[in-house]
Order: structure tokens, then sequence, then C-alpha cells
């Protein structure tokens, strides 16, 4: 009696969860096995790998896993790195703190079009313009560079600085608060033990926002390899073209492009990112295993 | 080595533009005793731990000096004090094994002072083997109970062999069984080692039990220094005699008239003094059943502790709503009504001034 009754707790959930996400799940795995998948008619000639050995030859997605795999490298541990910096920076400063606090999070409650707006602004050349950025550069002599239509290392690196930017106020809202949860009596036990400040800072304060660290990480990389609305917010819907891609994006496209689109591709694509996450996430666990200390 | 304060004075800026500064400690000169173990004693907000936290740096000044031995170290920053010191809350690092947090103070060592690891391990094992937890080395600081993780941080501010060993309210996290076998066990450590050791605690019978001296403080002030019982003996004022002991001293107004020491109507004692409303105070243990005595109580209950028992009863010149006299446990209260009366005993009755509170040295003999 009492487990039927919690059964029929669950059964809302567990009927929206069944209907829209396991069941559309099931479905993308079937399709992308389907071959030749027409979505008007909804027949197929077969069952087979192709779509997978489709979808790996394809030049534009080599290009969006390389450009993903790319953002994923340089993003997650740059933007980790520089939030625990700020983090305890903002943490060890009592003037302004607060007022600082709120600055850096706000991008966080900006709209990421908005922001991809403002990038373009500072880094986009134009025939009137050579951007903020290419002024700065002149500077020192350098440039200008056309960071969004021109040179492939350039519009990375504009992707990238711009994925740091908007990632890092939520990376730096859990970590203060992290770092606030340490008490305050470790430090004094380590000062009086004579802790160098580098030693307290790798011996202490890492280890013990260790658990926190790792959440940011996991999130971080799963995050990164579903980019997409930042690279079209700087490079506009035509990432192919822009050669700045993301997998999600070709998934996209992939579903969309030339009137019914190729879901069976789309579904291959997709299926591929899974596992490239779940690899991705599993490493992390084992990795982390060692040096993550939860109390 | 011996610690001498001079002058030490600390004071905190208010938190808003209206509040003032706080003085917690205000011109305190003490000298602690080279090899002893000494108590600063008082109520929570006396400004004990603000004292601790300047001898060990964690803390400047604002004022005032503090010598090492002869070494002026008002200055000097934490680490370069040498002290060890052991926190109200541990302060463990959980992330770290027994062993590891033992070593931690060892590892910062630098220059030529630096240890091989081989080294560290048995100086840690040495410090394990002192507070006795030589086979939790392995453990985290999670798997041990609260006296276990006590003596780990015992063990930690040991193993450098600092000059000073500082101790925050080491026992109040433990319960009341724990606490006794503690603080014997701190006592028994600053024996074999001879370290000068500062305790601070809010519990006088935690201080009175194991230090060599104790330091009574209020509102940032010393108010008494000495040995335990010298100081209950003979406390310089009322503040003293009410925070040391327990049950507490029972606190009268009382009256010198001629002679006389009156509580009420009744001349309880002979005092030579001249006239006037004094404050009196009477330990428990100063009271002695007496049919003939001349101080009568409204009983209210016995309370029986096996050793001795203690009487609760009331008195209208009473400060607090209950007296209590304990006495031993053949004594068989006489009572006349619901009064049972008593003789004092001379020693453990103390006068105070009604307007300062300060002690009022009495003859008993002309």
């Amino acid at each position: 009696m009492k487990l039927n009754k919690a059964w029929l707790y669950l059964l809302p959930a567990i009927l929206f969860l069944g209907v829209f996400m396991v069941y559309p799940l099931i479905d993308v795995f079937v399709y992308s096995f389907e071959e030749g998948y027409n979505s008007a008619s909804g027949t197929f000639f077969g069952i087979g790998g192709y779509n997978y050995s489709y979808v790996l030859r394809d030049p534009y997605f080599l290009q969006a896993l390389k450009n993903t795999f790319l953002l994923v490298i340089i993003t997650v541990p740059l933007s980790t790195a520089i939030a625990i910096l700020i983090s305890v920076g903002l943490n060890s400063i009592n003037a302004l703190r607060n007022f600082l606090r709120s600055l850096y999070f706000l991008p966080y409650v900006t709209n990421t079009l908005a922001v991809g707006l403002v990038f373009m602004i500072l880094f986009k050349k134009t025939p009137y313009s050579d951007g903020l950025i290419n002024l700065l550069l002149g500077i020192f002599n350098a440039g200008p560079v056309d960071f969004i239509e021109g040179p492939y290392w350039a519009k990375m690196m504009v992707l990238c600085i711009y994925t740091i930017w908007v990632v890092m106020p939520f990376k730096i809202l859990i970590l203060t608060s992290a770092l606030a949860s340490v008490p305050e009596s470790c430090y004094n036990a380590a000062r009086v033990d004579g802790t160098g400040k580098w030693r307290i800072f790798t011996k202490i304060t890492l280890p013990m926002i260790s658990p926190t660290v790792f959440y940011l990480v996991i999130t971080g990389f799963i995050g990164a390899f579903k980019c997409y609305s930042d690279a079209v917010a700087l490079f506009g819907t035509n990432l192919n073209a822009a050669g700045m891609n993301t997998i999600v994006g070709y998934i996209y496209d992939m579903l969309y492009s030339d009137g019914g689109g190729y879901p069976s591709y789309a579904s291959a694509a997709a299926i591929i990112l899974f596992v490239i996450v779940l690899t991705v996430t599993v490493i992390n666990l084992l990795v982390s295993k060692k040096h993550v200390h939860y109390n | 080595m011996k610690i001498v304060l001079e002058n030490l004075t600390k004071r905190f800026p208010g938190r808003g533009k209206k509040d003032k500064t706080v003085t917690a400690v205000d011109k305190f000169n003490f000298e602690f005793k080279s090899g002893k173990l000494t108590g600063l004693l008082g109520p929570s907000g006396c400004g004990k731990s603000t004292v601790l936290n300047m001898i060990s740096g964690l803390l400047s000044p604002t004022e005032g000096k503090i010598y090492f031995g002869d070494e002026d170290v008002t200055d000097l920053s934490p680490e370069l004090r040498g002290v060890g010191m052991v926190f109200q809350s541990y302060a463990l690092y959980p992330h770290l094994t027994v062993l590891g947090n033992i070593i931690f103070p060892l590892q910062n060592l630098k220059g030529k002072d630096k240890m091989s690891k081989d080294e560290m391990i048995a100086e840690a094992e040495k410090a394990a083997k002192l507070v006795q937890i030589e086979g939790l080395l392995s453990r985290k600081p999670s798997e041990l109970s609260g006296g276990q993780m006590q003596r780990v941080a015992i063990a930690r501010a040991l193993v450098k062999k600092p000059k000073v060993l500082l101790l925050d309210e080491p026992l109040s996290n433990l319960d009341a069984r724990l606490r006794l076998q503690t603080r014997e066990e701190i006592r028994r450590i600053q024996k074999e080692t001879g370290i000068t050791t500062v305790f601070v605690t809010h519990d006088q019978e935690e201080a009175m039990s194991i230090c060599d001296e104790i330091v009574v403080m209020k509102d940032g002030f010393i108010n008494q220094t000495g040995m335990p019982q010298e100081v209950y003996d003979s406390p310089e004022n009322l503040f003293v005699a009410k925070f040391l002991g327990t049950p507490p001293v029972n606190v009268f107004s009382g009256m010198v008239k001629a002679g006389k020491l009156y509580i009420g109507d009744e001349a309880v004692t002979d005092v030579y003094l001249k006239d006037g409303d004094v404050s009196v105070g009477i330990r428990p243990e100063g009271f002695e059943a007496d049919i003939n005595g001349a101080f009568s109580l409204k009983l209210h209950s016995v309370e029986v502790m096996g050793r001795d028992k203690s009487f609760v009863m009331s008195h209208e010149k009473a400060e607090s709503e209950a007296v209590r006299a304990i006495v031993p446990s053949e004594s068989v209260p006489r009572t006349d009504g619901d009064k049972v009366r008593f003789s004092l005993k001379k020693e453990k009755v103390f006068v105070f001034s009604k307007e300062t509170g300060e002690r009022i040295k009495v003859s008993y003999e002309a």
C-alpha cells in the first residue's frame, strides 16, 4: 500500500520525463542507425552504421569537433583557474568586497547575445573602425587583426575569451561561498605553525574547496561541449561558413538544413557527442578520486 | 621560557559609525612563569582569548609589549614566534590523515631546520605517543571522536617543540567525563614536556584543578592573580569570590555595628570594622550545622550527593534566591520550624565594600 502510494507520487514526474526525455533519447539512438531516413515520409532504407561513418567523414563535423575540443581544453582549465584566483582575491579583501562581487556577477544576469554584441564591438573590424581591441594593439604596434572574419586562431581566441567571460560569474559565485566555508581556525592554525602563503593555498585552501572545484570542472566540461549560442552570438548563424561551428551547432544545422534536414545524421552526431561527454566525465571522476576530499 | 606582557592593550574599532571602539584588553601586565601551566580565567567576553591571540601573534596589540624570555616579539609574525596552539574547534585539516596533520608544522620548516621525511615521521610518532594516539595515525579526523581530535591537535601543537603552548578553551567541546580525563592528560603532558603553557578557559573548576597559577579577568582587566587555592581562599573582590567555586559563594547584604556583623537581625560573627553597610560572601562549605548557631535560614530542600549534602535555603538578605550550604553527609539538619541554624567558619566569610565590591580585610581578633 505504502509502496503504491510512493509510485503514485512519482508518476507525474516519471510520465513527463519518460515522454519528453527517455523516449526521445531512445528515439535518437534508434534514428542514428536508420539509414536514409526521410522525415516527410517517415521511411528508411535499412539499419546500419552508415550515418556514423558519414558524420565522422564530414569535414564540417570534423571542423566542429576540432573547434569544440579546442574550446573545451582551453576554456575549462583557464576559466576555473582564473575564477579561483579572483575568488581568493575577493575573499581576502575587505574594502569594496560586495561591490566587486556584484560587478563580477553582472555578466551572469546579462543576456548572452547582448554580451556577444559587446564583444563584436570590441573585436570587430569594419571599414570605418578597427574595433577597440585593435586600437589597443595599435599602441604596441601590433595588428590590426580581423578577429571576427579573419584568421582561424583569431576567431578561436575571441570565442575562448568570450566563453571564459560568460562562465566566470557563476564559478566565482560558487567558489566564493566555498571559500567562505573554510573555517578561519584552520588558517589560524596554519599561520601559527609557520605555513607560507603559497603552501596555505595549495595544501589547505585548494583541498578544502576541492569538491566545489571538481563540480565546476565537470559542469564546465559538459557546458563547453554543448557550446553553441556563444558561437552564434559572435559569428552569426552560418557557423560552417565561418569555420567556427561546434558539435551542437552541427547537430542543429543537420536537423534543419535543406528543408527537411537529415535527422539521422543529426542523431548520430548527438550520440557521438553523448559518448564523448560520458567518457570525459568518467575520466574526470576517476582522476578526482585521488584529489577531491569530501568531509 | 617566561612570557612577559607589558601594558598590553587591544582596542577593536566599532562596527558602525556611532559605535565606540571596544577595548577588549586594557593595560595587561603579567609574567607567565617559565615551565608552568597558567590559566587565563574569566567569563566570556572578558578578553582572555584576545590575550592568547596576541601572545600567538594572530592579533597585533594596539599598545604594549610582549616578551618571550628577554626577546621582544611584539612585532614578530606568528610563524616566527615558535608557539604551538590548540584551538577550541581543534582546527584539524579534514583532508589530511592524523599523521599528515601532525607533520604539517614540520613540513613548513625551512633552511637548516629542514627535516627528512623519516625524521618528520619519527617526530610525529613521538608526539603521537605522548598524547597516546599511536594507533590512529592513518585515520582521517572525521573518523575520530572529540577527545581523539583534541589529542591530535595537541600533538600537532607540540611536534615542532615550541617554546610556548597556547590552549584556547581546549575542553569546551568535550562531554563532561572526557573533559575531566583530558584536563588531567593536558596536565600530564605539560609536566612531561615542561613547556610554558597558557590555558584559556571560562570554567573555574578546570582552571583551578590543573593550573599552577591563575589569572582572573573581567572586562579586559586583571582582577586577581595567584595560585588557585590562594585566590579561592582570599578573593580580592566580590567578582573573583563569585566566579571561583561551585556552588558559588553566597552573597548577603549585611551591616557592621559595634564590632558585630549583622545579616538581617542576627549578629552572625564578630568583626572589628567601622560601622556601615557591607556585602558578605559566605562559601557553601563555611556553614556548620549548629543548633545554637547564630545564623538562621529558611530550609527548602536537602540534596544528597553521596560524599556530602547540600542544603538549599533562602534568606531575605541574600542576593540570590537560593542559598547553598555544603555539609558532611553525616550531619542532620536540626530544624526549628522551617528554620535551620548554622555557625560560620570565619575563614570562609568574606566582607566586601558595598560600593566598590573590594574586599575589606577583617581581623576577627581585637
